[in-house]
């Protein structure tokens, strides 16, 4: 299978939408190693869009190029309208505030307590809940959306990974981002944990009408969240589609991603 | 030639950390001075740093200022100037042993642990997470550290002296029967700002390399639980190497003012 010739398999109904995230011919390399080799993507309003590749195969790099944590060596990435590599760091941090991002480890503060982890984006961003009430509000709505309204006080250390996890998912959306990143979300986890999480991903989208870009290698994650999904093999495109296109492949590499 | 060819990439390294860690402290001294002022953090280090060092600090000092008088006493007597004591030892731990004693015993309790901390935040993507928020890491982490531990190791080597001088007049008071009052005016007569100012001067130098080593080796972490042990370990000898450089261009600079 050519990756070229599968990247175009999109609905039509997803064409009409307006782009949120644009990248176009995306390189990165760490010395020898090319990890990215002209990735493409588009994310579309509203759509909750997979992005599967082996351990090692560019996703977290793709996803952290895409908020700026990392500087691809060429190509074009738009997110909401704006081109990353363009924007200054006010602009860029403004941007971000419309951007959730959900870490593979949690990434909770360990030296904060859970108000102060929620607490903590606000801060840059006070005009963003001057609009719709104050700081306190805020950090036990998006709590109580994930179930833990009880662990405001508790440090990240006396919570456990699947609390930690859902704790995060709360910093995440407590600006209330236009855009969701998950970066390998139920990785680490237990399968109910899992079901747990997917669970929220997919509430906090209906609740906030989000578009959601998730990385994973979980073929179950995948399967439930996904409304498109693209293969991410050797730092490119090699297969795009829906779940159900991918997983009845009966292309080799794309079939090793779906075997149990 | 397999050693000329090592010796050149010791260099090279030697040198591209060195121009590494000049453009750390640049990026602190342009950092520093640009709003959001970060001083709920600053004040919460400060506290962390002083109170982290400051036990440490008294018992080391009390030992050193008892030590310091046992050896000279006997060598003193000898030559009939057991009366200098107070002098000798009031100038030798204000010029130069208590700042330097404290500097090393903060390079390791305070560098090491600044190194681990935020190696660890970097392994763990809690800056990346922060990055993301929108809030700049690095004001909020290395900028409120290096001023915290700038700002602190004068006070901590103010204590450090005191006890140190204590713990000589105790020897004092106990071996030869002089009054505390009689020791610390002498003391106190002995020195001039000529000896108070260059020590308190270095002591803010210290602090700062201590501070600056100690996040530079944290903030560029590698990868992995391995990063930060090594961040902690080296941020210990670099940092106890730079107060002895510093120590001998404070002594050099202040030697050149005696003289003019």
């Amino acid at each position: 299978m050519e990756p070229t010739e599968n990247i175009a398999v999109q609905t039509a109904s997803v064409d009409q939408k307006k782009v949120v995230i644009d990248i176009r011919g995306l390189r990165k390399s760490f010395g020898e190693n090319h990890v990215l080799n002209g990735f493409n993507m588009r994310l579309y309003e509203g759509e909750n869009l997979v992005v599967m590749g082996k351990s090692g195969s560019g996703k977290s790099v793709m996803i952290k190029c895409l908020v700026g944590l990392m500087q691809p060596d060429s190509g074009y990435i738009e997110v909401l309208g704006k081109e990353i590599k363009t924007l200054d760091r006010e602009t860029l941090d403004v941007l971000r505030s419309d951007i959730g991002f959900l870490f593979q480890g949690s990434a909770l503060y360990d030296s904060m307590t859970v108000r102060e982890n929620l607490e903590f984006p606000l801060r840059r961003h006070k005009e963003k809940i001057g609009q719709t009430g104050s700081t306190e509000s805020r950090v036990l709505e998006a709590l109580e959306n994930v179930g833990l309204a009880h662990t405001v006080d508790l440090m990240p250390e006396e919570l456990s990974g699947g609390m930690k996890r859902r704790i995060a998912l709360a910093r995440t959306i407590i600006l209330k981002p236009k855009i969701i990143l998950y970066d390998e979300p139920t990785s680490g986890l237990d399968p109910i944990t899992s079901k747990e999480i997917i669970e929220l991903m997919r509430s906090i989208q209906k609740k906030y009408r989000t578009s959601a870009l998730i990385i994973t290698h979980d073929v179950d994650c995948a399967r439930v969240v996904s409304e498109r999904m693209i293969l991410l093999v050797d730092g490119t495109n090699y297969a795009e589609g829906t779940y159900l296109q991918l997983s009845s492949s009966e292309d080799p590499k794309v079939e090793a991603f779906f075997k149990k | 030639m397999a050693q000329t060819v090592q010796a050149t990439k010791n260099i090279k390294q030697f040198l591209g950390e060195t121009g590494e860690l000049s453009y750390f402290a640049g990026r602190f001294f342009k950092e520093f001075l640009k709003p959001p002022f970060e001083l709920k953090e600053l004040l919460r280090q400060c506290y962390q740093l002083g109170n982290r060092s400051l036990v440490l600090v008294l018992f080391t000092g009390f030992i050193i200022g008892l030590v310091l008088t046992l050896q000279s006493r006997p060598t003193l007597i000898q030559f009939g100037a057991v009366s200098m004591m107070p002098n000798m030892v009031g100038i030798s731990i204000v010029r130069e042993i208590g700042p330097v004693i404290t500097a090393l015993i903060c390079a390791g309790r305070i560098a090491s642990g600044i190194g681990a901390e935020l190696g660890s935040m970097r392994v763990t993507e809690q800056i990346d997470a922060m990055e993301v928020s929108g809030t700049n890491p690095f004001k909020y982490l290395v900028v409120t550290r290096i001023l915290a531990a700038t700002l602190m190791l004068p006070i901590l080597v103010v204590f450090g002296d005191l006890v140190a001088l204590y713990g000589s007049a105790l020897v004092e008071n106990l071996k030869g029967n002089v009054s505390f009052q009689l020791y610390f005016n002498t003391v106190f007569d002995a020195l001039s700002y000529g000896d108070l100012v260059p020590a308190t001067i270095k002591s803010f130098f210290f602090g700062f390399v201590i501070g600056l080593v100690g996040c530079f080796k944290g903030y560029y972490s590698k990868k992995g639980t391995a990063g930060v042990g090594i961040a902690a370990n080296t941020a210990v000898v670099v940092a106890s190497l730079l107060v002895f450089l510093v120590d001998f261009i404070a002594v050099f600079v202040s030697d050149i003012f005696y003289e003019l």
